[in-house]
Parts: C-alpha cells; structure tokens; sequence
C-alpha cells in the first residue's frame, strides 16, 4: 500500500501564483478525479507533481510513501513510482517508445528481456497497433494513437500512482474507452492509484472515481463521491466559483 | 598541370569565406605530401588516364587550383548500362605531421550506370597536416551516383575541400556527407543540374565538439529546366566547437518547373557551442518551387521533460534526442553505408569520456 500526499501546496508559473494551497492524499488502487473550469490550475498541478521546468513551488510538500517528491529530479519521481500521462503528448523526432522503454526500465533495474512483447500484449489489450512503437514518438500520430501509445507505456513500466492530465482530450470514443478501461484494470490488477484530471464526466463510465474534487482557481472547493461529478453534469460549476 | 600556382590566400572579408578560419592557415608551414589509399571493389572501373575536369570546369578558389596543380587522381568510368554491385570504398590515411595532401576523386558514370563510392579520410589526432580534397562526379543521362564521404580526421588536421557534380539527364546523383573529425573542416559543395530532368540530393551530418569548427558551403545549380534538388544537413556542436552553414540554391534563366529544397537544422549542446546557418535563395525565372528553411537551438526542453518523465535520466534523454534528430539524415544514408558504426561514432562525440577501449 503507497501514499501520494500533497499539503499546502502553492505554486506559481510566469510569477502569477496559480495553485494556492492544494491538500490531496491518493492511495494505492484509488481513483480521484479532479474536476474544474479552465483556468483552475488543473494541468499546472500535474506538472508541478513531475517537476515540469517553468513551475515554480511556492510552499507545501509532496510526498510519496514518505519520500519527498519536490526534492527530486523529474526521472528520479518517474522511478520512484509516478507516471504523468499528459495531455498533448510531445513530438520526440526519431525518437521511438521501444527505446525510450528500454532505457525506462534499464533505470528502474528492471531488464529489457521480454520487452517486446510485454509492448506488444499491453498495446494489443488497447486495441493500438504495435508497429507504432518503431515509429517517432507521437509524430504524425492521431489524437486517438498518442493516448493509446501513453496508456501502453503506463502499462508496461507499472507505476504506483498515474496523473491522467485530460486522458480524455482529443480522443475518440473508442480510444476513450480502451485507454479509460485499461487504467481502471490497472488499479485492480497493480494497484495503481490514480489522479485523473478531466472537465468531462464521460471519463467515468470506464473509469470509476472513488473521490471527485472540484478545483476553482487554484484551489479544491468540494470533495464528494461520484454523485458529485453527477451534480456538476446538471448544475455546472457556477456553485463553486 | 604540375605548375604551383601563386598562392594568394583568400580572406574572411569575401562572403564566401565569412566565419572561416582562413586567417590561421599558413600554407608555409606544410610541404607536399600524400595520402596512403587503400581501394576496395574498384577494380572493374578504374581506369589509369586522368579524368580530372569533367565536372569542375573552373576553379572556385586556390585550394581547387592547387589541387588541380598537384593531386593524386583516382579515376573510375562507370561503363554505360553497368549497375556495380555493392559499394566502392576509398580508405584515404593521412600519416605524415606537417604535409598537404591533395586527393582527387573523379567518377564518370555514364548513361543508365548505377555505383555507390564511399570515401573515407582518416589521421591520429596528433597529425598536423592539411588535406585538400577534391570530387567531381559527372552523373551521366539517367546514371544514378550515391557517394558518401566520411570525415574521421584527427584533431589536428585540416581540411578544405571541394564536390562538385553535374547532373546530366534524367539523372539522380546523392552526395552523403559525415563529418565528424578534424580541427578545422571546411567543404564546398556544388551540385549543377545541366539537363532536363536531372535530380540531385545533398545530406550531411556533422557534429564537432572540443575547439573543433565544421564549415560547410552548399551549392545547389538549377541550369535546365525541371530539375529538382534536395538538401538536408543537420549539425550539432558541443563544448566551444563552431559550426558554419551557407547555403545558396540558383535557379538559372533556363531552369523553369524546377524545385529546389534547402533544410539545416543546427543543435547546440554547450553553452558555449556556437552554430551560424545561413540560407540563400536565388532564382532567375517563373514557374518553379524553392523552399529553405533553418534552425538553431538547443535540445527542446519539452521533449527532455517528456523523456524524464517516463524515468530516463536526463544525459540518456539528451543522447536518445540527438541521436533521433540525425536519424533523419541516417536514413538516407548509401544503403551500403556501415551505419552502425557511423552511430558508435556519434556516441562517442557525444560521450567522449567514456570512451572503452574496444
């Protein structure tokens, strides 16, 4: 059993504070959903948890099973067990996912034996055609095929805790629901845990959050369970802002 | 032929030698010396009469003219029809401190002939010599000419060097470039396009690290109509190595429905790496399709991120970046080019202490 926890955490981009004390704690096999309008700092929190260059943390404290994440350099929070699925995958020209596996898993002193076809199984399980692991990383592939060639990767490398940056942006509603499906297997199967950030409650129906949280303007407003994103499908956000 | 011409050195102040290191070259401090060349597979095409000057039919500058004046000629004559089988390798060592070599290479493929010659210059970091090399390749009506020169020179040696190709009808010549070594390595290279139809491709990888300076002029002629050239050199530099590109496609009165296509992409590695791309167009008549394009930077910030956030460590995210970035030129690389050996040698620029002996 691992623990992600977040306290007071306040940070800012450009000098404009964007998060301004956010309190979370995610354990092993949860599924917490963020919820908010645009401009509530939901992305920024997920980079601040990777150590994205360009964010800059204020006060508070991450932590993961006890061990400071903010200390950390971004790979060293990946081996550590978090996994950031992000919202527009990066183009990495010549680049291919097999290589970057490998040297993923040679970092974690995991081997590279029987790579290949744990790549294949898990983008097979996915419904992704396993060639696109030989191919440029996220180059001249479909909103569709990045989010399935992120969700292989969670797959293959196993970490303790997912942040979903928007897993449901720009993604068709049958690679909605094998990625949604697959992580949701994942908190079974591994025990993941899971930070699902998203404006649209159809993430759920494969997904199923165990905590929703409301976030407005860099802040969490509300925490309830699934019926809470139900409310907001009817009512909106304007009981928050 | 064998009359030295006055040298009369060349300065920075004429554009074409702008950002060069010409200013330190004394041509005093050398004396005329020679390459040991080892040839693999040439034998059914070599001939022993000199074809120097079938492509190059004036000299650019006096390093052309000297080495007109004084070179070592390998000629080879693909006949008309004949596909040569694999590639030819050209092994050129440069063994003796203090001497100028020059090396010429002259390949006359004639019509519907298919060769690959892959030439190779290699000296011990400690040789303090200058090789002056030349290539002309007259690429006959529908000959196709792959030719790939590698630099592995020591960190001592110079080079100023010249490629120059006229491509006939219907014809397609590549001209490969990786350049790796050297301390100041300079190259012109000029591909004119002289009959209808006629198709030219220009690729380099270059990467200098150390105090070393890669210097590259290209050179893309459009003398008849509905040609069409490619080129795409990619360099990357690290600790205080330079690097220059200038680049001019010209596209003549007579060469209308032509396209042409320029891109350099430059990677600097060190704060104090330094990489200079400039691209130039000129075109005399309607109807044709040119592009150029050019970059400098850094390795992007957002692919590393994306990289270590899968839990590659960041000097591993930086070499899988580089390698991906010269990927493109690899790939169109000879098809018998030793491209495993050409990326252990990257790696090794890029991780030079780590060397292992092997």
């Amino acid at each position: 059993m691992s623990t992600l926890e977040i306290k007071g955490l306040r940070a800012e981009v450009a000098g404009k504070e964007i998060l301004q004390g956010i309190d979370l704690v995610v354990k092993s096999g949860e599924v917490h959903a963020i919820m908010g309008p645009n401009g509530a700092g939901k992305s920024t929190l997920s980079a601040v948890i990777m150590g994205k260059p360009g964010y800059k943390v204020l006060a508070g404290s991450i932590t993961l099973d006890g061990v400071d994440m903010l200390a950390l350099p971004t790979w060293e929070r990946a081996i550590a067990g978090l996994h950031l699925v992000m919202q527009y995958p990066t183009e990495v020209p010549g680049v291919h996912a097999d290589q970057v596996m490998a040297e993923a898993l040679t970092a974690r002193n995991r081997g590279t034996e029987g790579m290949s076809a744990r790549i294949t199984q898990e983008a097979l399980r996915i419904n992704m055609d396993p060639e696109l692991v030989t191919r440029a990383l996220n180059v001249d592939l479909s909103g569709g095929e990045k989010k399935r060639n992120e969700t292989m990767q969670l797959g293959v490398l196993e970490p303790k805790f997912a942040i979903l940056d928007e897993l449901d942006s720009g993604l068709d509603i049958d690679a909605l629901r094998d990625c949604a499906r697959r992580v949701e297997a994942a908190t079974h199967e591994s025990n993941l845990g899971v930070l699902a950030i998203t404006h649209y409650v159809r993430l759920f129906e494969e997904l199923k959050p165990d905590v929703v949280h409301i976030m407005v303007s860099g802040r969490i407003v509300a925490s309830g369970g699934a019926e809470l994103a139900d409310q907001l499908e009817i009512d909106g956000y304007a009981a928050f802002v | 032929m064998n009359a030295t011409p006055a040298i009369v050195m060349p300065s920075t102040d004429e554009e074409i030698w702008r950002y060069s290191r010409i200013a330190e070259l004394d041509m005093s401090a050398y004396t005329h010396g020679h390459l040991r060349t080892e040839t693999i597979g040439a034998d059914s095409v070599r001939v022993t009469e000199s074809l120097a000057g079938i492509a190059m039919t004036t000299n650019p500058d006096i390093f052309a003219e000297l080495n007109g004046a004084n070179a070592d000629v390998i000629s080879l004559r693909i006949p008309k029809g004949v596909v040569v089988e694999g590639a030819i390798h050209i092994v050129h060592h440069l063994e003796a401190d203090g001497v100028v070599a020059y090396p010429r290479l002259v390949i006359d493929a004639e019509e519907n002939s298919e060769v690959t010659v892959i030439e190779t210059f290699i000296s011990n970091d400690n040789i303090h010599s200058l090789v002056v090399p030349v290539l002309e390749v007259r690429t006959g009506k529908a000959a196709r000419v792959n030719y790939l020169t590698i630099n592995q020179l020591g960190l001592s040696t110079w080079q100023i060097g010249h490629q120059q190709s006229a491509g006939h009808r219907d014809s397609t010549t590549r001209l490969a470039t990786v350049a790796l070594g050297g301390d100041y390595a300079r190259m012109r290279t000029e591909v004119r396009l002289v009959e209808q139809g006629a198709s030219a491709q220009q690729v380099a990888l270059y990467f200098a690290g150390g105090t070393q300076m890669h210097d590259f002029r290209t050179l893309q002629i459009h003398e008849a109509p509905r040609t069409h050239s490619d080129l795409l050199f990619k360099g990357a530099v690290r600790d205080t190595a330079r690097s220059v590109y200038t680049g001019l496609i010209h596209i003549k009165p007579n060469a209308a429905y032509s396209q042409a296509f320029q891109t350099n992409r430059n990677l600097t590695l060190s704060e104090g790496a330094w990489a200079e791309s400039v691209p130039n167009l000129e075109i005399e008549t309607n109807e044709v399709k040119c592009s150029h394009a050019s970059t400098v930077g850094s390795v992007d910030q957002e692919q590393k991120f994306y990289l270590e956030s899968r839990g590659v460590p960041p000097e591993i995210a930086e070499r899988l970046i580089v390698f991906g970035f010269f990927n493109e030129v690899i790939d169109r690389l000879p098809k018998f080019a030793d491209v495993e050996m050409l990326r252990t040698a990257v790696n090794h620029k890029l991780n030079p202490e780590n060397e292992v002996a092997s």
